[in-house]
Protein backbone atom coordinates (compact mmCIF):
# COMPACT_ATOMS: atom_id res chain seq x y z
CA UNK A 1 0.00 0.00 0.00
CA UNK A 2 1.50 3.51 -0.98
CA UNK A 3 1.77 6.22 1.21
CA UNK A 4 -1.00 8.32 0.20
CA UNK A 5 -3.82 6.10 0.74
CA UNK A 6 -3.04 6.39 4.05
CA UNK A 7 -3.66 10.44 3.98
CA UNK A 8 -6.19 13.04 3.44
CA UNK A 9 -8.18 11.76 6.79
CA UNK A 10 -9.89 14.27 9.78
CA UNK A 11 -6.89 16.12 11.37
CA UNK A 12 -9.31 16.35 14.13
CA UNK A 13 -11.35 13.25 13.68
CA UNK A 14 -14.14 14.13 16.61
CA UNK A 15 -14.69 18.27 15.63
CA UNK A 16 -14.28 17.93 11.68
CA UNK A 17 -16.48 14.39 11.60
CA UNK A 18 -19.06 16.72 13.23
CA UNK A 19 -19.09 19.50 11.43
CA UNK A 20 -18.75 17.61 8.24
CA UNK A 21 -21.82 16.04 9.20
CA UNK A 22 -23.93 18.81 10.01
CA UNK A 23 -23.12 19.82 6.70
CA UNK A 24 -24.35 16.93 4.75
CA UNK A 25 -27.44 16.81 7.25
CA UNK A 26 -28.11 20.21 6.01
CA UNK A 27 -27.64 20.18 2.49
CA UNK A 28 -30.23 16.91 2.01
CA UNK A 29 -32.31 18.67 4.91
CA UNK A 30 -32.41 22.29 2.46
CA UNK A 31 -32.41 20.78 -1.15
CA UNK A 32 -30.43 23.73 -2.97
CA UNK A 33 -28.27 24.50 -0.11
CA UNK A 34 -24.48 24.61 -1.14
CA UNK A 35 -22.29 23.62 1.98
CA UNK A 36 -18.22 24.01 2.11
CA UNK A 37 -16.97 21.29 3.77
CA UNK A 38 -12.79 21.28 4.42
CA UNK A 39 -10.65 18.34 6.30
CA UNK A 40 -10.58 15.50 3.67
CA UNK A 41 -7.26 16.08 0.76
CA UNK A 42 -7.11 13.19 -1.50
CA UNK A 43 -5.32 12.88 -4.51
CA UNK A 44 -8.23 11.52 -6.42
CA UNK A 45 -11.08 11.99 -5.43
CA UNK A 46 -12.79 16.09 -4.09
CA UNK A 47 -12.54 17.24 -1.14
CA UNK A 48 -16.27 17.31 -0.99
CA UNK A 49 -16.17 13.53 -1.76
CA UNK A 50 -13.81 12.59 0.97
CA UNK A 51 -15.69 14.58 3.79
CA UNK A 52 -18.93 12.42 3.07
CA UNK A 53 -16.89 9.21 3.01
CA UNK A 54 -15.22 9.53 5.75
CA UNK A 55 -18.61 11.10 7.63
CA UNK A 56 -21.08 8.48 6.59
CA UNK A 57 -19.16 5.54 5.47
CA UNK A 58 -17.72 2.63 7.71
CA UNK A 59 -17.57 -1.32 7.51
CA UNK A 60 -20.98 -1.64 6.92
CA UNK A 61 -21.81 0.54 3.71
CA UNK A 62 -20.90 -0.94 1.05
CA UNK A 63 -19.35 1.07 -1.49
CA UNK A 64 -19.61 1.12 -5.24
CA UNK A 65 -17.11 2.51 -7.24
CA UNK A 66 -17.85 3.94 -11.25
CA UNK A 67 -15.26 2.70 -13.00
CA UNK A 68 -13.41 5.96 -13.52
CA UNK A 69 -13.38 6.01 -9.68
CA UNK A 70 -12.34 2.52 -9.28
CA UNK A 71 -8.67 2.78 -8.64
CA UNK A 72 -6.22 1.17 -6.29
CA UNK A 73 -5.73 4.39 -5.09
CA UNK A 74 -9.30 5.06 -3.95
CA UNK A 75 -9.86 1.42 -3.11
CA UNK A 76 -6.68 1.70 -0.50
CA UNK A 77 -7.75 5.26 1.14
CA UNK A 78 -11.75 4.01 1.53
CA UNK A 79 -9.98 0.98 2.94
CA UNK A 80 -7.97 2.50 5.59
CA UNK A 81 -9.75 5.60 6.58
CA UNK A 82 -13.35 3.86 6.82
CA UNK A 83 -12.94 0.53 6.51
CA UNK A 84 -16.02 -0.03 4.14
CA UNK A 85 -15.87 -2.79 1.48
CA UNK A 86 -16.31 -2.29 -1.77
CA UNK A 87 -19.56 -3.89 -3.71
CA UNK A 88 -21.60 -4.25 -7.06
CA UNK A 89 -24.42 -2.24 -7.78
CA UNK A 90 -27.15 -4.29 -6.54
CA UNK A 91 -25.42 -4.16 -2.88
CA UNK A 92 -24.35 -0.86 -2.29
CA UNK A 93 -25.06 1.87 0.23
CA UNK A 94 -23.14 4.54 -1.25
CA UNK A 95 -21.83 4.83 -4.93
CA UNK A 96 -19.04 7.04 -5.76
CA UNK A 97 -18.25 8.37 -9.11
CA UNK A 98 -18.99 10.86 -12.45
CA UNK A 99 -23.05 10.85 -13.15
CA UNK A 100 -22.43 9.41 -16.65
CA UNK A 101 -21.07 6.22 -15.22
CA UNK A 102 -23.90 5.66 -12.18
CA UNK A 103 -26.05 2.18 -13.35
CA UNK A 104 -29.15 3.78 -12.04
CA UNK A 105 -31.04 0.66 -12.90
CA UNK A 106 -28.97 -1.40 -10.62
CA UNK A 107 -29.19 0.06 -7.41
CA UNK A 108 -31.80 -0.99 -4.93
CA UNK A 109 -34.19 1.16 -4.02
CA UNK A 110 -35.53 0.36 -0.63
CA UNK A 111 -38.53 -1.41 -0.06
CA UNK A 112 -42.23 0.14 1.45
CA UNK A 113 -41.31 -1.64 4.69
CA UNK A 114 -37.19 -0.65 4.65
CA UNK A 115 -37.26 2.67 2.53
CA UNK A 116 -33.84 3.28 4.23
CA UNK A 117 -32.23 0.16 2.42
CA UNK A 118 -31.77 1.96 -0.64
CA UNK A 119 -28.43 3.84 -2.29
CA UNK A 120 -27.30 6.96 -1.41
CA UNK A 121 -25.57 8.62 -4.60
CA UNK A 122 -21.99 10.53 -4.11
CA UNK A 123 -21.97 12.33 -7.55
CA UNK A 124 -19.18 14.44 -8.84
CA UNK A 125 -20.30 17.24 -11.04
CA UNK A 126 -18.18 19.39 -13.13
CA UNK A 127 -19.70 22.52 -11.35
CA UNK A 128 -22.73 23.53 -8.27
CA UNK A 129 -24.46 26.65 -8.87
CA UNK A 130 -28.28 27.98 -7.82
CA UNK A 131 -29.48 27.66 -10.94
CA UNK A 132 -31.10 25.57 -13.55
CA UNK A 133 -33.97 23.26 -12.41
CA UNK A 134 -36.35 24.09 -9.99
CA UNK A 135 -36.92 22.40 -6.75
CA UNK A 136 -39.78 21.71 -4.67
CA UNK A 137 -40.40 20.05 -1.57
CA UNK A 138 -39.88 19.54 2.18
CA UNK A 139 -37.24 21.56 2.92
CA UNK A 140 -37.88 24.05 0.82
CA UNK A 141 -39.49 27.34 1.71
CA UNK A 142 -41.56 28.09 -1.96
CA UNK A 143 -39.01 26.69 -4.40
CA UNK A 144 -34.85 26.32 -5.01
CA UNK A 145 -32.99 26.31 -7.96
CA UNK A 146 -30.22 23.46 -8.83
CA UNK A 147 -27.81 22.97 -11.96
CA UNK A 148 -28.69 18.74 -12.14
CA UNK A 149 -27.08 16.86 -14.65
CA UNK A 150 -30.56 15.57 -15.53
CA UNK A 151 -34.42 16.46 -15.08
CA UNK A 152 -36.19 12.98 -15.75
CA UNK A 153 -34.23 10.61 -13.84
CA UNK A 154 -35.04 12.65 -10.51
CA UNK A 155 -38.77 13.31 -11.39
CA UNK A 156 -38.99 9.60 -12.20
CA UNK A 157 -36.95 9.17 -8.55
CA UNK A 158 -39.28 11.50 -6.60
CA UNK A 159 -42.57 9.36 -7.91
CA UNK A 160 -41.13 5.97 -6.27
CA UNK A 161 -41.41 7.99 -2.64
CA UNK A 162 -41.22 6.25 0.10
CA UNK A 163 -38.52 4.09 -2.08
CA UNK A 164 -35.98 5.78 -4.08
CA UNK A 165 -32.25 6.84 -4.15
CA UNK A 166 -30.76 10.22 -2.56
CA UNK A 167 -28.27 11.82 -4.12
CA UNK A 168 -25.64 14.05 -2.97
CA UNK A 169 -23.30 16.15 -5.80
CA UNK A 170 -20.10 17.45 -5.22
CA UNK A 171 -17.84 19.56 -6.66
CA UNK A 172 -14.36 20.69 -5.22
CA UNK A 173 -14.96 21.39 -1.21
CA UNK A 174 -18.35 21.96 -1.66
CA UNK A 175 -21.37 19.91 -2.00
CA UNK A 176 -25.57 19.77 -2.41
CA UNK A 177 -28.09 17.43 -1.52
CA UNK A 178 -30.85 15.89 -3.49
CA UNK A 179 -33.22 13.30 -1.33
CA UNK A 180 -35.99 11.62 -3.44
CA UNK A 181 -38.59 13.63 -1.27
CA UNK A 182 -37.17 16.65 -3.81
CA UNK A 183 -39.65 17.58 -7.08
CA UNK A 184 -37.86 18.36 -10.02
CA UNK A 185 -39.42 20.57 -12.68
CA UNK B 1 0.89 -27.31 8.65
CA UNK B 2 2.63 -26.62 5.85
CA UNK B 3 5.40 -23.82 5.76
CA UNK B 4 6.43 -23.28 2.43
CA UNK B 5 8.57 -19.87 2.76
CA UNK B 6 9.53 -18.10 5.62
CA UNK B 7 7.05 -14.82 6.61
CA UNK B 8 8.46 -11.77 5.19
CA UNK B 9 7.29 -10.03 8.38
CA UNK B 10 8.21 -11.84 10.65
CA UNK B 11 10.45 -9.56 12.76
CA UNK B 12 8.25 -6.77 11.94
CA UNK B 13 5.27 -9.33 13.22
CA UNK B 14 7.77 -10.11 16.65
CA UNK B 15 8.31 -6.37 17.42
CA UNK B 16 4.41 -4.85 16.29
CA UNK B 17 3.09 -8.08 18.97
CA UNK B 18 5.96 -7.22 21.44
CA UNK B 19 4.56 -3.58 21.63
CA UNK B 20 1.26 -4.56 21.42
CA UNK B 21 1.68 -6.52 24.58
CA UNK B 22 3.46 -4.52 26.59
CA UNK B 23 2.72 -2.69 29.68
CA UNK B 24 1.81 0.38 28.81
CA UNK B 25 3.84 1.98 31.96
CA UNK B 26 7.03 0.03 31.37
CA UNK B 27 6.83 1.28 27.30
CA UNK B 28 6.14 5.16 28.88
CA UNK B 29 9.05 4.99 31.01
CA UNK B 30 11.54 3.70 28.33
CA UNK B 31 10.28 5.88 25.64
CA UNK B 32 10.59 8.52 27.83
CA UNK B 33 14.05 8.56 27.35
CA UNK B 34 14.10 8.74 23.91
CA UNK B 35 13.84 11.87 22.02
CA UNK B 36 10.45 11.99 19.63
CA UNK B 37 11.31 12.45 16.13
CA UNK B 38 9.69 14.85 13.45
CA UNK B 39 5.95 12.86 12.48
CA UNK B 40 2.79 13.71 11.29
CA UNK B 41 -0.42 11.60 12.68
CA UNK B 42 -1.91 9.58 9.91
CA UNK B 43 -4.87 8.28 12.46
CA UNK B 44 -4.89 9.64 15.38
CA UNK B 45 -5.11 7.26 18.59
CA UNK B 46 -8.59 5.86 19.20
CA UNK B 47 -10.19 3.11 20.89
CA UNK B 48 -11.93 0.53 19.75
CA UNK B 49 -12.97 -3.24 20.47
CA UNK B 50 -12.11 -6.50 18.42
CA UNK B 51 -13.22 -9.83 19.04
CA UNK B 52 -10.06 -12.22 19.91
CA UNK B 53 -10.28 -15.76 18.59
CA UNK B 54 -8.45 -18.76 19.53
CA UNK B 55 -7.87 -22.19 18.89
CA UNK B 56 -7.97 -24.99 21.01
CA UNK B 57 -4.29 -26.55 21.42
CA UNK B 58 -3.33 -24.15 18.16
CA UNK B 59 -5.12 -26.81 15.81
CA UNK B 60 -8.33 -26.95 16.86
CA UNK B 61 -11.58 -24.68 14.85
CA UNK B 62 -11.35 -21.40 15.55
CA UNK B 63 -13.60 -19.64 17.76
CA UNK B 64 -14.54 -16.45 19.18
CA UNK B 65 -12.57 -16.43 23.08
CA UNK B 66 -13.84 -13.10 24.21
CA UNK B 67 -13.72 -9.10 22.99
CA UNK B 68 -10.67 -6.86 24.09
CA UNK B 69 -10.41 -3.11 24.03
CA UNK B 70 -7.74 -2.10 21.88
CA UNK B 71 -6.01 1.38 20.77
CA UNK B 72 -4.72 1.73 17.36
CA UNK B 73 -2.61 4.72 15.60
CA UNK B 74 -0.85 5.35 12.33
CA UNK B 75 2.31 7.81 11.96
CA UNK B 76 4.39 8.83 9.29
CA UNK B 77 7.71 10.30 9.89
CA UNK B 78 9.14 12.88 8.18
CA UNK B 79 11.11 10.93 5.52
CA UNK B 80 8.20 9.04 4.74
CA UNK B 81 8.29 5.63 6.67
CA UNK B 82 4.94 4.73 8.15
CA UNK B 83 4.46 3.02 11.58
CA UNK B 84 1.25 1.49 12.49
CA UNK B 85 0.25 0.18 15.75
CA UNK B 86 -2.16 -1.92 17.69
CA UNK B 87 -2.02 -1.89 21.02
CA UNK B 88 -3.91 -3.79 23.76
CA UNK B 89 -5.83 -1.44 26.56
CA UNK B 90 -6.74 2.48 25.94
CA UNK B 91 -3.97 4.24 26.42
CA UNK B 92 -3.31 6.13 23.61
CA UNK B 93 0.05 7.34 24.68
CA UNK B 94 1.23 3.69 24.55
CA UNK B 95 -0.62 3.27 20.83
CA UNK B 96 1.32 6.37 19.75
CA UNK B 97 4.59 5.55 20.97
CA UNK B 98 4.31 1.92 19.67
CA UNK B 99 3.39 3.26 16.17
CA UNK B 100 6.69 5.63 16.42
CA UNK B 101 8.99 2.98 17.60
CA UNK B 102 7.52 0.28 14.68
CA UNK B 103 8.54 3.32 12.21
CA UNK B 104 12.21 4.01 13.49
CA UNK B 105 12.35 0.25 13.49
CA UNK B 106 12.21 0.14 9.87
CA UNK B 107 14.62 3.17 9.70
CA UNK B 108 18.41 2.90 10.49
CA UNK B 109 17.61 3.68 14.25
CA UNK B 110 16.49 0.26 14.45
CA UNK B 111 19.60 -0.93 16.59
CA UNK B 112 19.40 1.54 19.01
CA UNK B 113 15.39 1.18 19.53
CA UNK B 114 16.15 -2.58 19.51
CA UNK B 115 18.82 -1.71 22.42
CA UNK B 116 16.97 0.61 24.01
CA UNK B 117 13.84 -0.39 24.43
CA UNK B 118 12.73 -3.70 22.43
CA UNK B 119 15.03 -5.88 24.62
CA UNK B 120 14.36 -4.81 28.38
CA UNK B 121 10.55 -5.14 27.21
CA UNK B 122 11.54 -8.87 25.92
CA UNK B 123 13.53 -9.31 29.21
CA UNK B 124 10.56 -8.30 31.32
CA UNK B 125 8.48 -10.15 29.27
CA UNK B 126 10.41 -13.28 29.32
CA UNK B 127 10.87 -12.77 33.29
CA UNK B 128 6.75 -12.39 33.74
CA UNK B 129 6.35 -15.61 31.92
CA UNK B 130 8.99 -17.39 34.20
CA UNK B 131 7.37 -15.82 37.35
CA UNK B 132 4.07 -17.00 35.97
CA UNK B 133 5.02 -20.63 34.92
CA UNK B 134 7.09 -21.41 38.45
CA UNK B 135 4.08 -20.29 40.61
CA UNK B 136 2.14 -22.82 38.29
CA UNK B 137 4.62 -25.26 38.61
CA UNK B 138 4.57 -25.06 42.72
CA UNK B 139 1.18 -25.75 42.84
CA UNK B 140 0.97 -28.75 40.51
CA UNK B 141 -0.21 -32.32 42.10
CA UNK B 142 1.27 -35.42 41.24
CA UNK B 143 -1.05 -38.48 41.07
CA UNK B 144 0.58 -42.08 42.15
CA UNK B 145 -1.66 -45.04 41.52
CA UNK B 146 -1.44 -47.06 44.56
CA UNK B 147 -0.79 -51.01 43.89
CA UNK B 148 -3.75 -52.83 44.72
CA UNK B 149 -3.25 -56.22 45.57
CA UNK B 150 -4.60 -58.05 42.91
CA UNK B 151 -3.39 -60.87 42.57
Amino acid sequence: MRTQALEGGFANAPIDAAHAFRAVMNAMARPGTIEQVRGAQLPVLSIAAGVVLLTLCDPETPVYLTPSHDTQDVRDWIAFHTGAPICAPADAAFALGDWDQMPLAAFPLGSAEYPDRSTTLIVKVPTLSKDGATLRGPGIERSAALNLPDLQTFQANAQLFPRGLDFIFTCDDRLAGLPRTTRVS
Amino acid sequence: MPNSSPDPNADRKAWMSLLAKAPSADLAQLWSAVPVPPHTVLRAPEVGGIMARGRAGAVGAPFNLGEMTVTRSSIKLSDGTVGHAYVQGRDKGHALSAALIDALMQTDAAAQMDRTILTPLRDAMLLRTATRAAKAAATKVDFFTMVRGED
